[in-house]
């Protein structure tokens, strides 16, 4: 694996959105693992949540938006409550959700046959909603 | 107007003169009101410079000068001496700064930068017309030091200023000196033990006969300034009549109370009359009124003045007070770790096979509760994993301490290291997110540790540590391979940070000495005056002025001690004379200046009803002055009038 | 004593145990909870992303409807607290969404006169929000809650489960200390109960993820519960329906995972509240439990 970076492939304007929309600053990130060694739900992961930072501080945008990680995420906060630097990861994983969501990259996640699925499920409301609002925008 | 200012601009090579127009500067300001001799020169600090400077006073019998240069933090002592050397009272010789405040900051823009530095020489020259001659203000010195804080630092720096032939009061708060260095087991890189190398030096400056060393001691006041301080030192009562105890230790043995012990950090107890331990300077007890029975259920024991052969106990001590002269003011009050409270993460302190750097350390120690084994506190049986963590509390910008700790990354290389040593078929982690190894043999030593004694470093800092199943559960990651990691450890230790000790920043108050804003007592400057204080008189050492290893503070104890010997070297002090005076005849004595004064140099006299500057006192701070509702108070060479001249120049009108 | 009460989307449909027990519970304290007049749901989640305005707005019509009625909003749910809470924050220090949410209440007000009574007021986020057990820790104060004990729960180890949105963020919740919290177990000694202290109880349940992986949701699930299971909990208690939902219905699906698994039962803290206040089982409505409770607190001569 090799990966030939330029100083162009820094400076991206899905980065920036990424940064705005999370409010979060990616470069204060110095790769400490935190927010990877708390998540609960890390081993479903194919990037974790330190690495996704990584990837982005590399400009590897593509490669973060096409993870499974984003999906996974259940935004217990637990990575930026402890985050020494005040990163907010869980922002970072809905800024990255909102991106693919609003500009079409992929379908919603729960899909028609979903759909139906969880409104037939006996799960609570607040779920479902926070559910279809996290990961169908 | 009888002045003949001399101005003397300089190019310092390209750095003023490659932005500023030089020579237009010395020709605009040979026409300006009162100067006598304009001219410009590559490097005014240089010899030719000087003798410029000095040859143009005598030639053109110059009153005042002004080199157009660099800071005076600088140079402006060089041109004083200069203008000294050539008859010129010094306090006649300014500085206009054309460099760091001009040519630096306003490189794009040479006009604007040419204008900028005639215009801050003019300012210059009106401030010189009318500069008096003045003597620096000598006080007298006392050449006695105090030394704040018994621990290897303050030790150092005591046993330097003494031998330097200067006598030195040590005060110490805990019943022994030693500090937190007598604590440890071997030090790192050398795996010199602890102990063995401290305990000498411990002896050592109790027994110099220039040393008058205080332990359960504190400073109580301190009143004075650099050369005259006067200092009141309280001896809290210890129970125990000191100067007869011969350290013989029966009290100790037949005493029926128990405490977690301070210096064992609390894993094995002391009693209540004790010495922190065996190797205590000085080997005698004080009785801890809190814990002791006697105490506490109103005269029902009274064993240790049973059995104490000598009559030593006394249980109607009182703290008692002790004043003394001193000219110089060493602090060495030290550091403590961050509490482990403030971890939650990592239990907060309720899990016992959690433990702090200093705890693991008293477990390493040969002379420590388990004798040098390393041994769970829950169970005492020896742990096969152990798990060592650094960055607790430091590095940590949102919720604890921004800064680097810096002896953490050593300290756990060397307990893992120590560890291996003692359980050879266990495994030593350490979690971190870098290894900081600045210090001479410091790269090998860690390097022995993860290739000679197998300790497995893994990069990444625990989120979270709890206990399950009798193990002690560790959710890290490992960001180079991109894994969480789990371990079920048996026991963990945490790489605390360090905090200055936390009665420090009382005493930095009440010393009104300039601590940061984590309490860390600030160096004049922080490359070339490390070892002092802003405030004249107080000099640092040791870890209460940042983070240090024993070699760092040793040398800085030492930086410390010829500072102060070189202040005792002169039998007075002799101070800047730029400070306030008051006008009497306008006085209307309404006391505000005696008020406002944060250096209590204001006084008031009762008979004239008017104020007066203790002229050995005044900093010059310049308070007084702006409180001052009849402008009677005016800062020497710089008064009211100077100043609206100045800025009249500044303002070109 | 009367207390603006947000019950929200939840408490009125799969959780009505939780909205029952609660308010016979407040009932018997001497509170009681006036539910607003007018509400809708919260939103559930709290967008992350900062252009979340429309996002925001449900949270806030509600805060606006409650500030009618008082000072203060109780709310039960540990999603609509977090919600409402930082929906609150962000309209007391943030002028700018303040004035731009502010624009689209007063919109809301126009097209909605003529259906109804009130008119949504300009909202600058002046309410308090309080959780449930702040209530009873701060307006009803636990001394009192203690002497209203009537069975004391003595002898049932009981594992307090406060989750994610109670303690996090925690700068903008101020709940508790986010990792050692007390409030819930304070409140359960003035119960009587034998506290369980766990180590997973603040970690996450799944959350939301139930709906679309619930693997992913057992196993969370499972290691708080198999968690409170080794420190021998009689009984879980939690304060939020999605957080009782994950830790109650996966305990099938647990004990085909964990090797001597024994469930345990997940009930909200109001219903054993209401047990220690003697309020009659009926109406703490212990039915919807997958894990049946009954017979765990009858051991303990508790019903």
């Amino acid at each position: 694996m090799k990966l030939r970076l330029t100083a162009d492939m820094l400076v991206d304007e899905v980065l920036e959105r990424v940064e705005t929309l999370s409010g979060q600053k990616l470069r204060a990130c110095y790769q400490c693992g935190r927010c990877s060694a708390g998540c609960p739900v890390v081993e479903e992961m194919d990037i974790i949540p330190s690495e996704v930072i990584r990837l982005l501080q590399l400009g590897q945008v593509d490669e973060v938006l096409s993870s499974k990680t984003i999906w996974i995420c259940a935004s217990c906060l637990q990575c930026a409550s402890r985050c020494p630097k005040g990163v907010e990861f869980s922002s970072i994983c809905d800024a990255l959700r909102a991106i693919v969501l609003r500009t079409r990259l992929a379908t919603p996640k729960i899909d028609a046959d979903g759909l139906t699925r969880v409104m037939m499920s006996d799960a609570p409301q607040m779920g479902v909603v926070g559910a279809l609002r996290k990961l169908n925008g | 107007m009888g002045e003949r200012i001399g101005v003397f601009v300089c190019h310092c090579g390209t750095n003023i003169a490659g932005v500023v127009d030089v020579k237009r500067v010395a020709e605009e300001l040979a026409d300006y009101p009162g100067v006598a001799y304009s001219t410009d020169y590559t490097y005014m600090c240089s010899d030719p410079g000087q003798n410029l400077v000095k040859d143009a006073i005598k030639k053109h019998k110059l009153t005042g000068v002004i080199v157009a240069a660099c800071s005076p933090t600088l140079h402006e002592a060089t041109f004083r001496r200069a203008g000294t050397a050539a008859g010129m009272n010094q306090y006649q010789v300014e500085i206009a700064n054309i460099r760091e405040q001009c040519s630096w900051v306003h490189r794009d823009n040479k006009e604007a930068a040419t204008e900028k530095a005639i215009r801050t020489i003019k300012i210059m020259v009106e401030k010189a017309r009318l500069d008096e001659a003045l003597d620096p203000i000598s006080v007298p010195m006392t050449p006695r030091a105090l030394v704040v804080g018994g621990g290897i630092a303050g030790i150092q720096a005591a046993l330097d200023i003494a031998n330097a032939g200067h006598e030195v009061v040590l005060v110490e708060k805990s019943a022994s000196i030693g500090g937190h260095m007598a604590q440890l087991s071997e030090t790192f890189p050398t795996l010199d033990c602890s102990q063995c190398i401290m305990t000498p030096k411990m002896v050592e400056v109790a027994q110099h006969p220039k040393v008058k060393l205080m332990t359960y001691s504190e400073v109580d006041d301190v009143s004075g300034y650099v050369g005259n301080f006067k200092v009141r030192i309280r001896k809290k009562a210890a129970y125990v009549n000191r100067d007869v105890c011969t350290g013989c230790g029966l009290c100790i043995e037949k005493c029926p109370a128990t405490t977690p012990s301070e210096f064992d950090e609390q894993l094995a107890d002391r009693k209540a009359i004790y010495t922190p331990f065996p190797q205590a300077v000085p080997n005698k007890p004080v009785l801890d009124a809190e814990h002791c029975t006697y105490f506490l259920k109103d005269g029902k024991c009274g064993i240790c003045a049973k059995v104490c052969p000598l009559d030593c106990i006394d249980y109607e001590q009182k703290d008692e007070f002790i004043d003394f002269e001193v000219g110089a003011i060493v602090v060495a009050t030290g550091y403590d770790l961050y509490p482990i409270e403030n971890l939650g993460e990592y239990g907060g302190g309720k899990y016992p096979d959690v433990v702090t750097s200093l705890q693991f350390e008293r477990m390493l120690s040969a002379s420590g509760p388990t004798g040098g084994e390393i041994l769970r506190p829950s169970d005492g049986e020896v742990p096969k994993e152990v798990v060592f963590l650094t960055c607790c509390g430091s590095r940590d910008t949102e919720s604890h301490l921004p800064y680097c700790s810096k002896i953490c990354c050593m300290y756990l290389t060397k307990h893992a290291m120590l560890y291996k040593h003692n359980v050879h078929e266990g495994q030593a982690y350490v979690f971190y997110m870098d290894v900081r190894t600045g210090g001479k043999g410091y790269e090998e030593f860690y390097t022995r540790a993860a290739e000679e004694d197998d300790v497995l470093y893994i990069r990444g800092k625990v989120s979270k540590i709890f206990e399950e199943d009798g193990k002690v559960m560790v959710w890290g990651v490992d960001t180079l391979s991109g894994k969480k990691i789990e371990i079920a450890a048996d026991m963990a230790v945490l790489g605390l940070a360090t905090i200055p000790n936390q009665s420090a920043a009382k005493l930095a108050n009440m010393l009104k000495i300039h601590a940061d804003e984590w309490g860390f007592l600030s160096e004049a400057h922080p490359k070339l005056r490390p070892v002092e204080s802003l405030t004249p008189g107080f000099y640092l050492a040791g870890s209460a002025q940042g983070p240090k290893d024993i070699p760092e503070s040793v040398a800085q104890a030492s930086a410390a001690a010829s500072k102060v010997a070189a202040l005792f070297a002169e039998t007075e002090y002799h101070r800047e004379p730029i400070i306030a005076v008051i006008d009497e005849d306008t006085c209307a004595g309404c006391r505000v200046c005696v008020s406002v004064c944060p250096y209590d140099a204001a006084e008031f006299d009762d008979e004239k009803k008017v104020a007066r500057i203790k002229e050995a006192i005044c900093e010059g701070c310049g308070v007084c002055i702006a409180a001052c509702p009849s402008g009677s108070a005016q800062q020497k060479n710089l008064t009211d009038e100077q100043l609206y001249k100045m800025v009249s120049a500044a303002l070109e009108v | 004593m009367k207390i603006p009460y947000y019950p929200g989307c939840t408490l009125h449909e799969r959780a009505r145990d939780f909205d029952d027990s609660a308010r016979e519970c407040a009932m018997a304290l001497g509170v009681e909870l006036e539910e607003l007049p007018v509400w809708t749901c919260c939103g559930a989640v709290y967008p992350l992303v900062t252009d979340s305005v429309m996002d925001i707005l449900a949270g806030v019509r509600n805060l606006s409807y409650a500030s009618r009625l008082g000072d203060k909003v109780v709310t039960l749910c540990s999603f609509c607290y977090n919600v409402l809470k930082r929906c609150n924050n962000v309209m007391r220090d943030d002028a700018e969404k303040r004035e731009k949410v502010n624009l689209f209440l007063r919109a809301d007000t126009e097209s909605r006169e003529k259906i109804e009574s009130y008119t949504l007021e300009d909202y600058e986020g002046q309410l308090e929000v309080l959780h449930y057990i702040e209530m009873l820790r701060d307006v009803v104060g636990y001394d009192k809650v203690a002497s209203a004990v009537t069975k004391r729960l003595e002898g049932l180890k009981v594992a307090p489960y406060y989750g994610c949105m109670l303690l996090r963020p925690k700068k903008e919740m101020k709940f508790d200390d986010p990792e050692q919290p007390t409030i819930f177990e304070n409140l359960l000694e003035v119960l009587g109960c034998d506290v369980v202290d766990f180590p997973m109880k603040t970690e996450c349940c799944g959350g939301f993820q139930v709906v679309n992986d619930e693997e992913l949701a057992v196993s969370c699930s499972q290691n708080i519960v198999v968690s409170a299971l080794k420190r021998e909990a009689d009984i879980i208690v939690t304060t939020c329906p999605l957080c009782r939902y994950n830790l109650d219905r996966h305990q099938e699906r647990m004990a085909e995972r964990v090797d001597g698994f024994t469930s345990v039962p997940v009930i909200y803290f109001t219903q054993l509240l209401g047990v220690a206040l003697g309020i009659d089982k009926e109406h703490l409505d212990f039915t919807d439990n997958s894990v049946d409770p009954i017979n765990v607190l009858a051991e303990k001569s508790l019903l």
